[in-house]
């Protein structure tokens, strides 16, 4: 009987977190003021920890809080407070490309959501609900992945480096 | 209609939602955003396989999703930084200096 309950409760709580997940991202193409996009992404961020959560994966919807909400958005949020104060431009919401943008958008969401309606791949069942634990996945990752690994350091080397370069730009341009 | 096929379409929806903001929205910071949405639905579509073929595959991706989301970051805020101290303006129809 509670087990049954449980399991309700679990889908019932899927359900709830990927709505509010899509309502939240459909938000930030209406709101106008920058900071409210940034809310609307953060919530929409946290959500989907939920859904990771639900199904299983649970260091990937910590690190999802983690990374996404607490080190991308709050560095966001921090350009957003020193940069809107200047932008006067904030006049028009939409490009000029709104309805191309539109008819694309509703073009793309039918052929995705009908293509996965028709030819989802039906998976081995028996693996279904396996929660795959955090062992399992850092001896697949240092062991399997070890090359994928190395070339993540390189990216970010190379994105130090990037960024140290804008900013002697922005310096020798201040100067001459 | 099943969970993971109620993901997927979720996924699809998140990915297809990012890339609409990208085309229509004028901000700077706001595309920026939507760019993170659409690496959002992406890293759903991978757990979602992931859990299903329940392989570590999908994980390690999100992980190097998670890398590149942030590299990506550090890099555009200075860029954009460095764009509105030239221009005054987030609106990206002032930056048209390439235009022919």
């Amino acid at each position: 009987m509670i087990h049954d309950f449980l399991a309700h409760l679990e889908t019932l709580l899927l359900w709830g977190f990927a709505g509010c997940a899509f309502v939240s991202a459909s938000l930030m193409l209406v709101l106008r003021q920058p900071m409210r996009v940034a809310m609307a992404l953060v919530s929409c961020m946290v959500f989907l920890g939920g859904v990771y959560g639900l199904l299983g994966v649970h260091f990937i919807a910590a690190f999802q809080v983690l990374i996404y909400v607490g080190a991308v958005m709050v560095f966001m949020v921090y350009a957003i407070m020193l940069l809107d104060p200047r932008d006067e431009s904030a006049t028009a919401k939409y490009s000029k490309l709104l309805w191309p943008g539109i008819i694309g958008f509703a073009l793309l969401a039918e052929a995705l959501a009908v293509g996965y309606w028709n030819d989802l791949p039906h998976a081995p069942r028996g693996a279904l609900g396996e929660p795959f634990d955090i062992a399992r996945f850092s001896t697949a990752f240092l062991t399997e992945y070890w090359l994928h690994f190395e070339l993540t350091s390189v990216l970010l080397l190379a994105a130090v480096v990037a960024a140290l370069a804008v900013i002697k730009e922005n310096r020798r341009h201040e100067r001459g | 209609m099943d969970k993971v096929q109620m993901l997927q379409v979720l996924a699809a929806s998140l990915f297809a939602l990012g890339l609409t903001g990208v085309i229509i929205r004028r901000n700077v910071l706001v595309m920026l955003m939507c760019m993170e949405l659409m690496l959002n639905g992406v890293n759903l579509s991978l757990v979602t396989f992931a859990h299903t073929m329940g392989s570590t595959v999908g994980a390690v991706l999100v992980f190097l999703i998670f890398v590149v989301a942030t590299a990506e970051i550090a890099i555009a805020i200075p860029i954009v930084l460095l764009l509105v101290r030239r221009k005054r303006s987030l609106d990206i129809e002032s930056y048209t200096d390439l235009k022919g």
